[in-house]
């Protein structure tokens, strides 16, 4: 079996974000890691070619800070490596999937590609529905649980609720993971070490036969949420404060 | 005035709450509401009520409601015969799915979980970094394809004609992807994402069990109940109630938090909350920091006093 798996190179989701210009943010202080919903796809991915035998290729469109990104997911024991190089972290979905979708044909159609519900940088929800329609394949998201079956996937989606769909998909096809699928390895020493020796393959966006449309999207105004500064405490014995918070959940704030 | 869509979602023969808020997002265009197999009296007569024009009630041959993929071709085929200069719906886990299918087969931008939109201007307001940034984002495609995070806006009636209209699209499915069967859980209710008061129980609810203490509450509320990650994680409730980074991202107007920490993954998926309250036995818990209201206090002692007074 054949395997890709798509890992965005992201803002830690504990870093805090500075911002460095109406659009922009500085990144020279904070750590990247892997999009926290690709890990479920890079142990899935890894965990099937381990009982059924095949290769797990890591494909990344981003800068070149990325092969950090990408040797861990290699650590988890991803075989190889192929980054697309770009300039910009908000790279535009539909250029993201052309890109992803050119490395992956040069290199050979998969059996599966894996890639994670959602980037949590972005979190634009669509660069592997547009993949899809790019490769011609079927796509399910946000899902928690895959078997395989006769050519299909078998694959289970919370849909709010508590509420799960069974869905069937013909392979080869493209699963969104969600938490729930796995659970990620944590990668030892010695698979670090064996990690570095990994190929990883370049190639220049720009040398990929895409036909580079200008964005329909404009990110205008990047700002920070504002925190709030800090709770009203509610004070005396718990009839008191319950009483209390009653009182103003009710008549001052209204939200009751 | 755009011709403007919005795609209804329909729960139990009723209209979700929820697309009552897009279509109140839509107020002042021509607005087409897009529902999918479904010509009920009740449906309509509620679509009318909060500004629906023109109701347009989409078919397809073979059955809608298995393919994903149908639907999207269905509503991509609707949003051509009528002319549509916008589509808005509900970022639901549904509706976040169908509107990426839509896009990618439109070959349209899609901007998801918008907290603002503004059709004339084509522009929305989203966030970024898991809810540290909000990003303002314009769009110069001719569809405007958004999809709405729930309660964001406040649905307000505005009485239209409501003229109903049959389309048949005119697609075919191709059987990639079929939706085999529908689990619904015993346990849980309302929709975590579209709960319009939440109540969370974290580390501190010790054991499964005891989230009956927070149903209790929740009940007086109309609230549905979420967990923290660290809850999830010791087994003391499913993931489908995880709030937070890898859980699930609300906005409730209350956010009733109990015994939760306050890591920044948990308030990537609550922040945007109008009201939020922490009750807390450690005074120095991060989450009065950056919250409302705060209660230091044994959750088992204060929930259930507060579940009385309600």
């Amino acid at each position: 079996m054949k395997i890709f798996v798509c890992v965005k190179h992201v803002p830690d989701t504990a870093a805090s974000i500075k911002l460095a210009s109406e659009t922009g943010f500085d990144d020279s202080e904070i750590k990247f890691i892997a999009s926290p919903y690709d890990e479920y796809g890079i142990e899935e991915a890894v965990s099937l070619c381990e009982k059924e035998g095949g290769e797990v290729v890591v494909v990344t469109a981003g800068k070149d800070a990325a092969v950090s990104t990408m040797r861990n997911a290699m650590a988890m024991g991803a075989d190889r490596g192929i980054l697309v190089k770009t300039d910009s972290q908000f790279l535009d979905s539909s250029l993201t999937a052309k890109a992803l979708k050119a490395a992956i044909e040069e290199d050979g159609m998969p059996d599966l590609i894996f890639t994670g519900k959602n980037s949590v940088d972005t979190e634009g929800f669509q660069t592997q529905y547009r993949l899809a329609v790019q490769l011609d394949l079927p796509v399910v998201n946000e899902i928690s649980s895959l078997m395989i079956e006769n050519g299909n996937a078998v694959v289970e989606k919370e849909t709010g609720g508590g509420e799960k769909q069974v869905i069937q998909v013909k392979m080869p096809c493209i699963i969104g993971a969600d938490k729930g699928l796995n659970e990620p390895r944590y990668p030892k020493f010695p698979d670090i070490m064996k990690a570095k020796k990994k190929k990883i393959q370049e190639i220049e966006l720009s040398s990929l036969d895409i036909n580079e449309t200008e964005s329909e999207t404009e990110l205008v105004k990047l700002e920070l949420v504002p925190e709030r500064s800090g709770a009203k405490m509610i004070e005396g014995s718990v009839d008191e404060q319950a009483e209390r918070l009653v009182e103003i959940l009710k008549l001052e704030e209204k939200v009751l | 005035m755009s011709n403007t869509g919005v795609l209804i979602e329909i729960d139990n023969g009723e209209v979700k709450n929820t697309s009552l808020e897009v279509l109140t997002a839509a107020a002042g265009e021509e607005i087409y509401a897009f529902v999918l197999d479904c010509n009920a009296e009740n449906v309509n007569s509620k679509l009318a009520l909060y500004g629906a024009g023109r109701i347009i009630n989409i078919t397809a041959a073979g059955d809608l409601s298995a393919s994903p993929d149908l639907q999207a071709a269905a509503v991509a085929a609707a949003v051509k015969e009528y002319d549509l200069e916008a589509l808005l719906g509900t970022a639901s886990s549904t509706g976040k799915d169908l509107f990426a299918r839509i896009a990618a087969l439109m070959d349209v931008p899609l901007l998801s979980d918008c907290i603002k939109v503004d059709i004339t201007q084509k522009k929305a307001e989203k966030s970024h970094f898991s809810g540290k940034t909000f990003a303002a984002i314009n769009v110069s495609s001719s569809l405007f394809l958004c999809t709405v995070r729930p309660n964001s806006i406040e649905a307000a009636e505005l009485q239209a004609a409501g003229d109903v209209i049959e389309f048949a699209a005119d697609v075919e499915d191709r059987g990639l992807i079929k939706i085999m069967e529908t689990k619904k859980s015993s346990t849980e209710k309302m929709d975590l994402t579209e709960a319009p008061v939440i109540i969370t129980g974290g580390r501190a609810i010790k054991a499964a069990e005891n989230y009956k203490m927070l149903e209790e509450c929740a009940e007086k509320m109309g609230a549905a109940v979420g967990a923290s990650r660290a809850a999830v994680d010791a087994g003391y409730a499913p993931h489908s109630m995880q709030v937070g980074q890898t859980g699930k991202t609300v906005s409730p107007k209350l956010y009733i938090a109990c015994g939760v920490s306050g890591a920044v993954q948990h308030f990537a998926g609550m922040k945007t909350s109008k009201v939020i309250v922490a009750i807390n036995e450690d005074k120095d818990a991060p989450i009065f920091s950056k919250c409302d209201y705060g209660i230091v206090g044994d959750i088992f002692e204060v929930v259930p006093v507060l579940t009385e007074k309600l």
